[in-house]
């Protein structure tokens, strides 16, 4: 085959052998590690006896338990405080280098690794997290595995896989005022729905993803797991190279330049089959707004929530009805109308330098509205706060009625104190609408961050493109 | 890892579409470092009616004698009869560990997540993939027979009903190789020690920062 997909490329130079039937043994160049799914990998490793392949591979960081107050005074839930201090033991055990709770530049797991350069075009990355799929916006084949997988690429540098079918998501023209990456995200899974992108590895492509900084490409590359996807990528531009170049992990001297001639070969080339194609205009993409407990159930900002009458089949009729009770939501109603009692900006979606600067700039100068009770902003990690706080972001969020937390997963998936209590609804910037996904009885609502701040001073949704 | 060849099954309808892992078992479950005792919290936010937290002891919760799983008649069932996308959302195996401690031992569905699916295998729970029609055509016969069960044969991949009819299935044949025999991952791959090392050398040599 002469003219190759990204994915193909990726998928080519990774191939350690491969059997008639297409199961293939991949070898993975990073692994991300966080406390939860990987304490059974590191206990399975140790019963077997065996010794982890490449140590230097793999880099840890706690993220879902922490707390993001007063961090100082340790984690007061024992539960989350042993799994901490067991990927604390493994780290030190096994070598494998750990940014602790402690340490500036703790953070998401997928905040760090594009913000330390231990993620690189041409990357194989695996995780035990399905946002991994995040590091694909820099021409990586990224994504998330279970434990069982942990331990295998643990202890063999390679996982078994077979070949994804490739689709190409192609967003041509520009975004209208107010409309982000997480937008396009979401008017994807509205259109291609959460199972579309099942058992496809999907390549974002076209002049309105070009346009995109490479944070803009973490946040659509994140949700593409939520349309099914385990895989989403991004080619690799002068965007990517810029923001690489530098970074800790990144490579230095003669390498660099070696592995820039190398990252610029990382794109389809000019006519590449694609096993699927769908396209979008970004200038019809207007700010989105999730209505379920599902990402696809999702409408514009200017839209109402459905009516079930008007569902497809009886299964779905079934599924918007529960949604709709679930959520305390009347078909018809118009989003604008619907308000909020919390609102959460953070997340490996929407935890960046660039999702905290456009939070500020809503928020500047504006008090968060009486009946929102608690506005959160969590940064992805230390150094994204300690940016922020450069800025003097914190101050204006802070003046604005905002609280101003620590790094981790915080309330988008409340495994730590930060949750809604029954019956709450939230604006939130993360990336799942599921029941119970942020505290039980909990009605999240999917947003970028221009309209979760929009919401929290308005105390209601509201357009951000028309402010 | 548990061997599977054949199963006579009782089967449970779980009639919802995109049922996804924090529903199979939420977060707080998630806290534990082990694999095993997850399957008391199974389905937990819709088994119970109270709030649960790991610790609890479950056989005093109150259980929401609505849920399928409550039913009396589907008590014991190791097949669990599912609509589309099951298992979608985040790649926690705690969902398969959950299910399998529950006493599953089969799903059926007309469509998995990706990541869900492949936990499956790695923990000896067969996740067969059958055309949406017939799925639906289950669903009816569970709900209209008390006591409905599947024979379920890997070796011919065929699913047969109490009425004879028998649905065949696909199975990628690495993964039945390896759900038939109970073997391990780790140890197949590590057969291949010396294509790894060979292609670790190559790789290293054409892009050594990755090794820096
Ligand atoms: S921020 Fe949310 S989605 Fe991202 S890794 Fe943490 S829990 Fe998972």
């Amino acid at each position: 085959m002469s003219t190759k997909t990204l994915y193909d490329k990726l998928w080519d130079s990774h191939v350690v052998q491969q059997d008639a039937d297409g199961t293939a043994l991949i070898y993975i160049d990073r692994q991300l590690v966080h406390e939860v799914t990987s304490p059974q990998a590191f206990e399975g490793l140790k019963l077997a006896q065996r010794k982890p392949w490449r140590t230097a591979s793999m880099l840890a960081v706690p993220d879902h338990n922490v707390p993001t107050t007063n961090r100082a005074a340790g984690i007061a839930d024992p539960i989350s405080r042993l799994q901490v201090e067991t990927l604390d033991a493994n780290c030190v055990e096994y070598g494998v280098v750990e940014f602790k709770m402690n340490d500036i530049r703790q953070g998401i797991v997928h905040v760090i690794g594009p913000e330390q350069g231990a993620t690189l075009p041409g990357m194989t990355v695996v995780c035990g997290d399905s946002h991994t799929s995040t590091h694909g916006a820099f021409a990586a084949l990224a994504h998330g595995i279970g434990t069982s997988e942990v331990e295998h690429v643990m202890a063999t540098q390679c996982l078994v896989a077979k070949k994804s079918k490739a689709m190409l998501v192609k967003v041509e023209g520009a975004l209208g005022k107010g409309v982000t990456a997480k937008d396009i995200a979401l008017a994807v899974i509205g259109k291609i729905g959460t199972a579309g992108g099942t058992g496809y590895a999907i390549e974002f492509a076209g002049s309105a993803i070009r346009a995109l900084s490479m944070e803009g490409r973490m946040t659509l590359c994140n949700m593409a797991i939520e349309a099914g996807a385990r895989a989403g990528m991004v080619a690799a531009d002068d965007t990517t190279i810029a923001y690489v170049k530098g970074r800790p992990f990144a490579p230095k001297g003669g390498d660099w330049d070696k592995a820039v001639t190398y990252w610029k070969t990382l794109h389809s080339d000019a006519g590449a089959k694609f096993d699927a194609t769908v396209e979008l205009d970004a200038a019809q993409i207007k700010p989105q707004v999730t209505w379920g407990t599902s990402p696809e159930m999702v409408v514009a900002v200017d839209g109402c929530v459905p009516d079930p009458a008007s569902a497809s089949d009886a299964v779905k009729r079934g599924d918007w009805e529960r949604a709709l009770a679930y959520m305390g939501l009347k078909a018809n109603t118009p989003i604008t109308e619907i308000k909020i009692d919390k609102v959460f900006i953070g997340s490996c979606t929407n935890g960046r330098i660039e999702d905290m600067r456009a939070a500020a700039a809503v928020a500047k100068g504006k008090k968060v509205a009486a009946n929102v009770k608690l506005a959160m902003v969590v940064p992805g990690s230390g150094l994204v706060k300690q940016q922020a706080e450069q800025e003097g972001l914190d101050k204006i969020l802070i003046a604005a009625g905002f609280e101003w937390r620590d790094p981790g997963c915080s309330m988008c998936l409340a495994m730590n104190d930060d949750r809604l209590e029954p019956g709450e609804r939230c604006a939130a910037t993360s990336n799942r609408n599921f029941e119970g996904r942020q505290g039980q009885g909990g009605r999240t609502h999917l947003v970028s961050p221009e309209m979760a701040a929009a919401a929290a001073i308005a105390g209601h949704f509201v357009d951000v493109s028309k402010e | 890892m548990r061997k599977f060849s054949l199963l006579d099954g009782l089967v449970v309808p779980l009639d919802r579409a995109n049922v996804d892992t924090d529903a199979i078992i939420p977060k707080q479950f998630l806290k534990s470092i082990k694999r095993s005792g997850f399957g008391p919290n199974a389905f937990d936010e819709w088994r119970y009616l109270d709030h649960g937290e790991p610790g609890m002891d479950n056989s005093k919760r109150p259980l929401n004698k609505d849920f399928v799983l409550n039913l009396p008649r589907y008590k014991g069932a190791q097949i669990l009869l599912a609509r589309e996308n099951f298992g979608c959302g985040s790649s926690r195996e705690h969902a398969p560990w959950a299910l399998e401690d529950f006493g599953f031992i089969v799903i059926i569905a007309p469509s998995y997540a990706d990541i869900f699916f492949n936990n499956c295998f790695k923990n000896g729970l067969l996740p067969i993939r059958l055309a949406a029609d017939k799925v639906d055509a289950l669903f009816k016969a569970v709900e209209a027979n008390n006591g409905y069960k599947l024979k379920v044969d890997l070796e011919k991949q065929a699913i047969t009903a109490p009425d004879g009819t028998e649905y065949k299935f696909e199975v990628d044949a690495f993964r039945k190789d390896c759900l038939l025999n109970g073997l391990d991952d780790i140890g197949l791959t590590l057969q291949h020690v010396g294509e790894i090392k060979a292609f670790e050398a190559k790789h290293r040599a054409a892009q050594p920062w990755l090794f820096a």
